[in-house]
């Protein structure tokens, strides 16, 4: 099952990939769109059901291994075997991955199903659904990998089908370097990740995540592993550190975040799929999946949420000043995982992956909500010159509120109880030195009234106030080419005449991520607030706790340690659910802190709603509002990048390597061996003098040497 | 009988006049034709010593001088045709294109 989950994106790539040219000239355009259309929504469609049918069928109702944790694994061939080392193509699924695979391949659906409309017209369409295909395997390989080394195939995997998705109009300049450079960005990142598997490998002796029967011998995961107070901290801290390094490569986190924002020349369901909902979340799946190691390494979780929160406030207020629709959500998604970071940074890796889910809804939504505008009004990207939009498009008006308002934190829409979650998390986390919890709480606290604030703003500029279109629209779309022209959609639908709603293949996307983002959060709901948590009871197990409990129970052997996690609060006159509640949560028994907790929760409301107020009444007096220079121009990081990095490396390429390194010593050493033969050759050529008879002469010289020689040697003596 | 020593002695006579004829002559034919005395000059005292131990072998190594010979006249004057035929002259000290 869980093969063929992962295999037939694949096999939608293959198809799609191979034939989908002979396609375009055996049927033409139109049939060829609904042929290859049809095979890669029903290529992700056959993973989507798989994925629900073992995840509601099999993997809820199976019982949990030794350790507790809910485990299905599934082995397809083993890929390397070398002594010890072992790497298999074998799937795992237990709560994260299953979490993981639900909303990625029902994201991913939707999505297809979007872009069957959204690319309507476009020369490269089979060439768009391959690629997209391809990342579905990608990434469910990514998500499904029981071992690091397949876990990086399929990291790697989405890298490529990154770049390739981001410059997939290729004839615009502009995503062809953004490509690059995500693709360069990435590959800083995947240098700590490989790093992070060799040490894992030399430390532990295994890279998998499940415990591995290996020459007769069974190896526990890695993971179990770390939990033995025998490694020594150092090394798990340098692990975690890696892989950190590699999760903010992939996930835009400070100082790998410059690509995504760029990735935005990239087809807007590509923005909406990769760049917002799936793959940039996989930094995050890493270090959710690599818990175990980072919470023995407190100084790794210190860097994680600092980093997080850093990332968070940064963006944010870079997201105020953006006018480009697409530019303020993607640095909306570059603050959002620095949420996720300041959850897995504080021990809170459930409200973390939380966070991660209802994300997947709402920015999906708002994305694909922002394709549509961007359809709609015939490529337009800037706000600048949109507003009143609402009575033009009323679907995607109406479900982009909600994704507005999720996002905002709004109260019980699923962002606000993903955002409270970590935000509540935050402040009471015993995973970072005292008080530290609290300084993050503030700074987690102001993004979100910022995130509120530019949102606001967002909505505002785009479907409220004046219509800022109007007739000089031409002249503003041939000025600002947006490098769709390649793409030229839409013919048939006639909408030269001004902004018009898209096509029902779009918004009954829209409709139904609407729907999510707004009841997405249920599943979730804290106790505190009496909701049912089915989200942390059943993620909870698979995932290591933090602070002193995890260092006391650490001391037991390795494979148990998980397990030994419940008892303590197994013990405690807490509801004796057979889920139980969170072993972090333990460490906050007590009405007293659920109290607090519903204090804060409250903060939390007031706080979103203060930002959604201000950026309402703000916004709608004066939508054209510049902001600071500095903000507008992304705190120059781009050109500090380019000063710092680019331009030394550019200058010591050209000045360095080429001219010094390359043309003086090894053309230099070249060229000098033949000028050395050249010399030595002239010197030689005086010995020919060019008469036969000397040459003849020089001949019987020899000869008479040579005899004489013979002649000595042979008679010595007697003759002479 | 003559004794065999005489025409050693007549060999190594004729192989001088060669070498010294190869040396001194500047007409390309007479030296061809010094070179083919001292072809000539060898196989006589290979027969020589053929006669002297009783043994053929040098005979027939005369035999491969001569076919050798055959062969290398056809090629040197050919050689001397087209040296000629570009030179106006038969002067080896005249074609010292290797000269500096």
């Amino acid at each position: 099952m869980l093969k063929i989950i992962v295999l037939a994106p694949l096999v939608g790539a293959i198809i799609n990939g191979l034939f989908g040219r002979r396609f375009l000239t055996l049927f033409g355009q139109r049939v060829t769109e609904k042929l290859v259309g049809f095979i890669a929504c029903a290529s992700v469609g056959v993973s989507t059901a798989l994925a629900f049918i073992v995840f509601f069928g099999q993997l809820l109702s199976k019982q949990p291994d030794a350790d507790g944790v809910r485990r299905i694994t599934e082995h397809f061939f083993t890929w390397i075997k070398i002594g010890s080392f072992q790497a298999d193509f074998a799937y795992l699924l237990d709560p994260l991955s299953g979490i993981y695979i639900l909303f990625v391949t029902g994201v991913g659906l939707l999505i297809h199903i979007y872009s069957t409309g959204y690319m309507h017209g476009d020369p490269g369409y089979y060439r768009f659904f391959c690629y997209l295909n391809l990342f579905m395997f990608m990434m469910l390989t990514l998500v499904l990998a029981d071992n690091l080394l397949l876990l990086f195939v399929g990291w790697e995997g989405v890298g490529l089908c990154s770049y390739l998705l981001i410059g997939y109009y290729i004839k615009w300049d502009v995503a062809g370097s953004a490509a690059k450079k995500a693709f360069v960005m990435n590959r800083i990142g995947d240098f700590g990740f490989m790093i992070a598997t060799f040490l894992v490998f030399t430390t532990f002796g295994t890279i998998s995540f499940v415990s591995k029967n290996i020459a007769g011998q069974e190896i526990p995961s890695f993971l179990a592993q770390a939990a033995s107070p025998a490694i020594a901290v150092g090394t798990l801290t340098a692990i975690s550190l890696l892989f950190f390094v590699g999760a903010t490569g992939k996930s835009a986190q400070i100082p790998l975040l410059t690509w995504l924002p760029d990735a935005m020349a990239g087809p807007t369901p590509v923005s909406a799929l990769i760049h917002a909902a799936t793959m940039v979340t996989a930094g995050v799946y890493l270090v959710a999946r690599c818990s175990a190691v980072f919470v023995k390494a407190p100084t790794a979780m210190a860097v994680v949420a600092l980093i997080g929160a850093a990332t968070a406030i940064f963006a944010a207020t870079i997201g105020l000043a953006q006018n480009d629709i697409k530019k303020v959500l993607a640095y909306s998604t570059v603050s959002q995982l620095g949420y996720m970071f300041l959850a897995c940074g504080v021990g809170a890796f459930v409200a973390g992956i939380f966070h991660v889910m209802t994300h997947a809804f709402f920015k999906a939504l708002l994305f694909l909500g922002s394709g549509s505008v961007i359809h709609g009004m015939d490529n337009e990207q800037d706000m600048r010159r949109m507003g009143g939009l609402k009575k033009y498009m009323p679907i995607t008006f109406s479900t982009m509120v909600a994704g507005w308002l999720a996002i905002s934190g709004f109260p019980l829409l699923s962002g606000f109880f993903s955002k409270d979650e970590i935000l509540w998390r935050t402040w009471s986390t015993d995973a970072l030195p005292p008080n530290w919890g609290r300084a993050l709480w503030v700074v987690g606290a102001i993004t979100a009234v910022i995130t509120a604030i530019y949102m606001t703003r967002l909505m505002v500029m785009t479907f409220w106030g004046n219509e800022r279109f109007g007739g000089s629209h031409d002249d503003h779309h041939a000025g600002a080419s947006h490098g769709h022209a390649g793409s030229g959609h839409g013919d048939d639908h006639g909408h030269h005449g001004g902004p018009h709603e898209s096509g029902w293949l779009m918004t009954a996307p829209l409709i139904i991520l609407a729907m999510l983002s707004i009841a997405g959060g249920y599943v979730g709901a804290p106790e505190a607030l009496g909701g049912p948590n089915y989200f942390g009871h059943f993620l909870d197990p698979a995932i290591a706790k933090s602070g002193e409990h995890a260092a006391m129970t650490g001391a037991t052997m390795a494979p148990i340690a998980v397990m030994a996690q419940a008892e303590p609060h197994g013990a405690t006159p807490a509801p004796a659910e057979p889920g139980a509640p969170s072993g972090a949560r333990a460490a906050h028994e007590g009405g007293h802190d659920v109290e607090t907790e519903r204090l804060f929760t409250l903060i939390s409301s007031v706080l979103s709603i203060f930002g959604l107020a201000f950026g309402w009444v703000f916004f709608n007096r004066n939508p054209l509002w510049r902001a600071p220079k500095l903000l507008e121009d992304k705190y120059r990081v781009d050109e500090f990048y380019d000063e710092t990095v680019v331009e030394p490396v550019e200058h010591l390429s050209r000045d360095g390597l080429w001219k010094f390194v390359d043309v003086k010593i090894i053309d230099g050493f070249v060229n000098g061996v033949a000028r050395m033969f050249a010399g030595l050759a002239g010197a030689l050529r005086y010995t020919q003098t060019g008469f036969a008879r000397n040459y003849a002469a020089v001949i019987l010289l020899g000869a008479i040497i040579i005899i004489g020689y013979f002649i000595v040697s042979l008679f010595g003596g007697r003759i002479l | 009988m003559v004794p065999l020593s005489w025409y050693l002695a007549l060999s190594a006579v004729l192989f001088t006049v060669g070498v010294i004829g190869v040396l001194i002559q500047r007409n390309v034919i007479s030296l061809f034709m010094c070179i083919e005395l001292m072809l000539n000059a060898v196989n006589l005292s290979l027969v020589t010593f053929s006669r002297l131990h009783g043994n053929v072998t040098g005979q027939l190594f005369v035999f491969i001088v001569m076919a050798v010979a055959a062969a290398e006249a056809a090629v040197g004057l050919a050689i001397i045709i087209a040296l000629f035929r570009s030179r106006e002259t038969l002067n080896v000290d005249e074609a010292d294109l290797l000269k500096l």
